[in-house]
């Protein structure tokens, strides 16, 4: 089990103080400052420990259904000239990678003594993630939502209340992912002793960066592994994934950071175009800048006001990045790409038809770029699928009828 | 060297009164008739909030006082504008309040300089890490004269309120409990906290905020430190007046009126 591993010597991992280059950091106001400090001082020693890791792997193993597959997509790998590798975390318990974070947290919350647990969500399914792993621990659950979002991912709403949880509809700025985070922020303001804060994203506030990057780190930590059983080579030539904030992302690329062999491609949502107004590629459109509490690029008007963002699926409809992933943007070691919505539908129907596979409307933004990479027979890729379609059906269903 | 804040501090002990609004809140143009009326009706210190797309420390009554600010047009931009000048009139100390990103925006040092050329005092910036302030900032704070004033909370550690005695200016913002703003806990239960704020005898002066809504809270809250901080509540008030003068008399005429005999304090 990797997920304690040193990083301290990688130009791409957090640094000690809590940072990724010129982004990162904590910046948060006092009243969170016990909890976060907390959870800086103790994540690494938790992580570290033996025991933890016994049980997280058996979690993994027996309740998630771990090691995910990694398919040759033969079908694909023949329409885009490339040996083409899809890493299913769809197939996880709860249809998404976002499990493999919640049991870690959840793990570390119950060690930490918290009994309340909160979380954000924005296509609901780190939602689900947590409300599961709640219902398995027997703690209580409050999911924070925008309202938008709950309006476009229903099913998901009725699964994290069928498990128990509470889902509170944010009801402030644009009434998605990024005002769900702020509710939840705010919820900890409030409760500080009994509260543990499962965030489900690559961002916020240092350790979570780095904390959720290291559990999603099993994705990587399997390719590495699987790869070298069906291609007798642990390095792929490209890793591709689709980011919001970025945590299939950051877990997919987690362990070959360091290996400048394998190109990293990320895949931001380009909405109805970059230059629309109507879009979430942080990179391209951000500025550096502070939101959730973290140092990144970040979408937001000259007076620092942070900008709405919009994209077909909603868990990439945010307005920032993890700090990981823009220090990866800045130094290069990272090609960022964006897809339309438009490309995103499009390659969500094309993976149904071609492999017999319906991906969320997350995972279909990063294999809408494959057209863009310029591959060679010889290449192998490895796309990280993050999450099923199934809670996009009514997207998909009302795009087709167009 | 003394600034505004010092001054205060140094001929008032007691019941020092401050009072929150958020620039161009109820109306672009509001600010500085506000503020003109604050200071008319006795209070000691004026802070003034820059509105921000995400305030993340706040309750629903600040965040819509900022939201609506921002659609009135509200930027730090227009807030130096509307402050140019307003010393003529203006004689209590000033504090500005907000969030680090627009700050950033703006450029830290440009916009520390601008404050001190219109005459603010003091600033707020609750998620600008104290680490950061010290590395980074604080010898600008120095060279314009500006105090930064540090929020403390019922779990702050006391080596880390010491440390951030060391560090404030003017005075520490003790957060009356561990909330965003406006939210209605029980003071009762800080008592032990306040004694232990007490106990720590600070260099700075304290003021409680966060709870604080009448005459009753401010008093409880005043008796424990060198005075209290109120928002949420004055914002009510502006969100239902008609008129802001008369509406700004009234509501510091209320906190202000003399101590009601016999009305025991926490």
């Amino acid at each position: 089990m990797d997920i304690a591993i040193d990083t301290s010597k990688s130009r791409y991992h957090v640094d000690k103080n809590g940072y990724y280059g010129r982004f990162g950091g904590a910046y948060i106001p006092e009243m969170l400052y016990p909890n976060v400090e907390e959870l800086q001082q103790k994540y690494m020693e938790v992580l570290s420990d033996p025991g933890f890791q016994a049980e997280f792997t058996d979690l993994l193993r027996n309740y998630v259904g771990r090691p995910s597959p990694l398919y040759f997509a033969k079908r694909l790998s023949a329409k885009y000239g490339a040996k083409i590798y899809l890493k299913r975390e769809d197939l996880n318990h709860t249809g998404a990678h976002k499990v493999n974070n919640t049991i870690g947290q959840i793990l570390l919350a119950k060690r930490l003594g918290k009994t309340r647990i909160i979380a954000e969500t924005g296509a609901g399914q780190h939602g689900v993630a947590t409300a599961t792993v709640c219902a398995l621990m027997g703690m209580e659950c409050v999911v924070y939502m925008g309202e938008i979002d709950i309006e476009r991912q229903a099913p998901n709403v009725a699964r994290m209340k069928m498990l128990g949880a509470t889902v509170v509809p944010a009801t402030s700025g644009s009434k998605t992912l990024k005002d769900a985070t702020n509710e939840a922020i705010r919820d900890w303001i409030n409760n500080p002793v009994d509260t543990h804060y499962i965030l489900g994203t690559a961002a916020g506030p240092h350790p979570y960066p780095d904390m959720v990057a290291r559990f999603q780190s099993v994705i990587s930590e399997e390719i590495k592994k699987q790869l070298l059983e069906q291609e007798g080579r642990e390095n792929p030539d490209y890793l591709v994934a689709c980011i919001g904030g970025g945590s299939n992302a950051a877990g997919t690329y987690f362990h070959y950071l360091d290996v400048p062999e394998v190109k990293i491609v990320a895949v931001e949502a380009g909405g109805k175009g970059i230059h629309s107004g109507f879009s979430a590629a942080s990179t391209k459109l951000g500025k550096i800048g502070i939101i959730h509490a973290s140092k990144t690029l970040l979408m937001q008007t000259d007076d620092g006001q942070i900008v709405e963002p919009h994209s077909i699926s909603a868990g990439l409809d945010y307005p920032g990045i993890g700090p990981m992933h823009a220090h990866l943007y800045e130094t290069g070691r990272g090609t960022f790409l964006d897809a339309t919505d438009d490309e995103a539908l499009a390659a969500g129907y094309e993976l149904s038809l071609l492999e017999g596979i319906i991906p969320a409307m997350e995972s279909a933004h990063a294999l809408a770029k494959l057209k863009d990479l310029d591959l060679k027979p010889e290449d192998v890729v490895v796309l990280c699928l993050s999450g099923r379609g199934d809670k996009d059906l009514n997207t998909y269903i009302t795009n087709m009828k167009k | 060297m003394q600034n505004r804040i010092d001054q205060l501090f140094a001929s008032k002990k007691k019941d020092i009164l401050n009072i929150y609004c958020t620039a161009g809140y109820p109306e672009l143009n509001s600010t500085l008739p506000i503020m003109k009326a604050l200071q008319d009706s006795g209070v000691d210190i004026i802070e003034l909030g820059m509105p921000f797309s995400d305030p993340l420390a706040d309750g629903p009554v600040i965040q819509d006082s900022s939201t609506r600010a921002l659609k009135n047009g509200m930027s730090i931009h227009q807030l130096f504008e509307q402050l140019q000048g307003f010393r003529k009139d203006i004689h209590v100390p000033v504090i500005l309040m907000g969030y680090l990103n627009p700050v950033l925006q703006y450029g830290v040092e440009a916009f520390l300089k601008k404050c001190a050329e219109t005459g603010v005092d003091g600033l707020i910036l609750p998620d600008l890490p104290m680490a950061e302030y010290e590395q980074d900032y604080k010898h600008l704070f120095e060279q314009y004269n500006l105090d930064l004033i540090f929020l403390v909370t019922p779990e702050t550690s006391d080596a880390r309120i010491r440390k951030i005695d060391t560090l404030s200016r003017g005075f520490i913002y003790a957060v009356s409990s561990s909330s965003t703003t406006g939210k209605d806990k029980d003071m009762g239960n800080q008592e032990a906290y306040f004694e232990r704020l007490k106990s720590l005898q600070l260099n700075n002066p304290v003021l409680i905020g966060f709870g604080i809504k009448d005459k009753p809270t401010f008093d409880a809250a005043a008796a424990h430190a060198n005075g209290a901080i109120i928002g949420t509540a004055f914002i009510r008030a502006l969100e239902a007046s008609t008129d802001i003068v008369p509406t700004v008399k009234a509501f510091v005429g209320n906190i202000r009126g003399g101590k009601a005999v016999g009305e025991k304090t926490i």
